[in-house]
């Protein structure tokens, strides 16, 4: 019992993160395609600004509830993973910075540096996250002993990369609906449209994912047995609905939670069809890193699940507030501020 | 080279330079939270500039500190996956309980206390940079109650092949976990003050905004002053901790071969690791290292011989560390103490000025020291006593673990000389001028 609350638990901080720091990742890809000068460039920094890095926190929180609570699992697929999770860190450490120094010297040839690297610092942990899992789902290479048989590029097949191009479109989906949310005027108008463009890829590419899921891996074989599980996907797709219909009424918190969910539905989707593993071996099934042979002693499961249990509601009522804080629409004033990005 | 040897070396410089960044923060939160206090009850601008100022500096530095650390977490599983699977039970919490509890409130607050100034009520503005300090002193309570369990594992059993938890209290109550962390936050919060004293120092001498960095010199030299002197005899306090549960790495510390009573120590030392002995052993105090191991001049200090070869730790590396830092120790309060009489004379004694920001960086030098003494000296064990650092590793190819290497002291030294380029370059500016006064405001 205590197992599976984990189990769930897990997937739940994973998808938080990715809902959370996902249109962080969507705002400085689509930066350099959707702002036409340097105010809009600001204002797409600044849209991000006082969340990405609580945000981040829930990568933190994932990364350090998995080691807690599955250690075993926590080193196989970080051990396994080990050049593609150092890529991401990297990624992960330029955006830091860029957020943080660009602002700090004004110089045009300074700006425009760190706006690459702020490119690369988003997409890059993006696609990366979305290869990784996608890997995961389909299974890794490692044998009894957890130890991993295979490369980067053994990571880089047709349905890892699909994995990978989905996250990035989903992300920028997401991220240019917050920016709509954020934005007014012609920026507001481009990120509205820019929203629904990305929406047909979206689609297009989820159902492309969902039909290679169900050839590459066994995930849906649970779903077969208990196809209340179905209700996952399909919801998914609703939401990825629900949200267009908002975008077309120019409603853009509303179709940025819908997209939350979306995106919330899809990782679900992966956990449910996962379980009880944690990570498959592709080599052998009786080599699966599971929640029976990964998991922690029943008394750090249970003293973890009181501080989860306290702390993250808590997390979430103060986080949501500072969200509330900040959810005006930025304008010229916002920019003018010295504490602005 | 083997991948135990470049995977410590990765962790060693992703560690060294989280830690360049983490120890300025938590000597500034304490500073700024400070001057919020003093604006907040006086109403005085004069204390909103310095907290913007000091806030801004806070700010460049605590960027990095967020983005190293983050590689952190990970590192335990990438590189010394065998280690997380035997203690995971244990220690896994540990870090898990760190982000949950300490990071969200530190980040959260941080930008409400940063992009909130004009949003929130004044005592929500107040309390948020508070929190901030909490945040990042809660922080660095669990991350030393990790390393504290690493040094002296308790709170644990053997069962299913790994170490699992037995007591969880014992694990937060472990006293030589409790000693680091007092020991490393006087050491972050002397680093704080060295920074205020120094960046001051810089503008006193050119009499420059002369009532501001009069008052932040004043603040910085007398938390000097205290901080120094409590570290050092707190210092001597862990020292004898580390004597009575750690005495291999004691015996490293000071290059001590033979098991003696009434121990004398000596000032100065050459060690000869590969002849067991020091080539050169000079100006010696009597039953001074019996005092400070034991409290006793005539106390038996257990030697490095009595211990098999493979688990000494590496005498030479651990010797020069713990020297470096006692040294640096100790010159401090010196420091201080003369800043503080020649606070009014900066301008006149110039090379003093300069001698203050020479300074800055030396309580970091002093702190980079005591956890290579601490993690060096713990050696060959990555669990004192219960699992090897050769066991821990991962089972991954060496070239990847090279390349990572390369690749983090690339980006790492890139960042880190960029960071402080731009630290020092807002700290010369100085504060922004003042608002023209508003009539009847």
């Amino acid at each position: 019992m205590l197992e599976l609350i984990w189990f769930i638990l897990w997937g739940l901080l994973w998808a938080i993160y990715f809902v959370l720091d996902g249109f962080d990742f969507g705002l400085g890809t689509l930066m350099p395609f959707i702002s036409g000068n340097e105010a809009e460039r600001r204002t797409v920094y600044n849209a991000a600004g006082p969340f990405w890095d609580g945000n981040e926190v829930w990568l933190i929180t994932a990364g350090g509830v998995t080691f807690a609570a599955f250690p075993t699992a926590y080193a196989v697929l970080f051990s396994s993973l080990y050049a593609p999770l150092l890529l991401l860190l990297f990624g992960l450490i330029i955006r830091a910075v860029s957020f943080e120094f660009r602002s700090k010297v004004d110089c045009p040839r300074w700006r425009q540096l760190w706006d690459r690297c702020h490119f690369i610092g988003n997409i890059m942990p993006a696609l990366l996250f979305g290869v990784a899992f996608a890997n995961i789902f389909q299974g890794l290479p490692i044998d009894a002993a957890g130890v991993y048989h295979g490369n980067i590029l053994k990571l880089l097949q047709p349905y890892g990369i699909v994995g990978g191009v989905l996250f990035v479109l989903a992300f920028c989906m997401h991220g240019a609906i917050w920016l709509a949310f954020k934005s007014a005027g012609p920026l507001h108008a481009r990120a509205l449209f820019t929203a629904k463009f990305l929406w047909g890829w979206v689609l297009g590419f989820s159902v492309l994912f969902l039909l290679m899921t169900y050839t590459y891996t066994d995930l849906f074989a649970k779903f077969i047995t208990y196809p209340v599980f179905f209700m996952l996907p399909i919801t998914a797709v609703a939401c990825l609905a629900f949200a267009l219909v908002m975008l077309f009424q120019d409603k853009p918190l509303e179709a940025w939670l819908f997209s939350a969910g979306y995106i919330m539905l899809v990782i679900f989707t992966g956990i449910a069809g996962l379980f009880p593993r944690l990570i498959p071996s592709s080599l052998n099934p009786d080599w699966s890193v599971t929640i029976h042979n990964a998991a922690s002693s029943p008394k750090t499961l249970t003293i973890m699940l009181i501080v989860v249990i306290i702390f993250v509601p808590l997390v979430i009522a103060y986080q949501a507030w500072a969200y509330k804080l900040f959810s005006h629409k930025l304008t010229d004033k916002d920019l003018a501020s010295d504490s602005a990005y | 080279m083997d991948v135990v040897l470049l995977s410590r070396l990765q962790f060693a410089a992703a560690v060294f330079f989280h830690f360049v960044f983490v120890p300025l923060t938590l000597g500034l939160t304490i500073f700024l939270a400070y001057l919020e206090t003093r604006f907040y009850k006086s109403g005085d601008e004069e204390y909103k500039r310095m907290a913007k100022f000091w806030g801004k500096l806070f700010l460049i530095n605590f960027a990095l500190g967020i983005v190293t650390g983050i590689t952190l977490v990970f590192q335990f599983g990438t590189n010394w996956a065998n280690y997380s699977k035997y203690v995971g039970d244990v220690f896994g919490p540990l870090l898990a309980i760190e982000a949950t509890v300490a990071f969200f409130l530190e980040s959260t607050f941080i930008a409400v206390w940063h992009f909130g100034r004009d949003r929130v009520s004044k005592k929500i503005h107040l309390l948020s940079i508070w929190l901030v300090a909490a945040g990042a002193h809660i922080s660095s309570l669990w991350i030393i109650l990790a390393n504290g369990w690493m040094q002296n594992p308790v709170g644990y059993v053997l069962r299913n092949g790994r170490a699992e938890l037995e007591s969880f209290w014992a694990v937060v109550g472990n006293p030589f976990a409790w000693g680091q962390l007092i020991h490393t936050l006087l050491a972050a919060w002397l680093l704080g003050a060295f920074f205020i004293m120094g960046v001051s120092a810089w503008h006193l001498m050119r009499k420059h905004e002369e009532k501001f960095f009069a008052y932040s010199f004043r603040c910085g030299t007398l938390a000097a002053i205290a901080l120094s002197l409590l570290l050092l005899a707190q210092g001597h306090h862990h020292g004898m901790m580390v004597a009575r549960m750690q005495p291999s790495k004691l015996a490293a510390m000071e290059s001590h071969w033979e098991t003696t009573s009434h121990a004398p120590m000596y000032l100065l030392v050459i060690p000869d690791e590969s002849k067991e002995r020091n080539l050169v052993e000079a100006f010696a105090v009597p039953g001074m290292l019996s005092i400070l191991a034991h409290g006793d001049s005539s106390a038996e200090v257990t030697g490095l011989k009595a211990f098999p070869k493979e688990d000494r730790p590496p005498v030479l590396i651990t010797f020069l560390s713990f020297r470096a830092m006692v040294g640096l120790g100790s010159l401090f309060p010196l420091l201080a103490i003369l800043a503080w009489f020649w606070r009014e004379k900066l301008a006149a004694r110039r090379w003093f000025g300069w001698a203050l920001i020479l300074a800055i960086p030396l309580p970091l030098v002093a702190i980079m020291a005591g956890w290579s003494v601490a993690e060096v000296g713990r050696q060959p064990w990555i669990v004192w006593q219960l699992m090897r650092t050769h066991e821990g590793v991962s089972a991954i190819p060496g070239y990847s673990v090279g390349l990572s290497l390369l690749a983090f002291i690339g980006i790492y030294s890139l960042l880190g000389a960029l960071d402080v380029w731009l630290l020092a370059r807002y700290a010369r500016r100085g504060p922004a001028p003042l608002p023209p006064q508003q009539p009847n405001a």
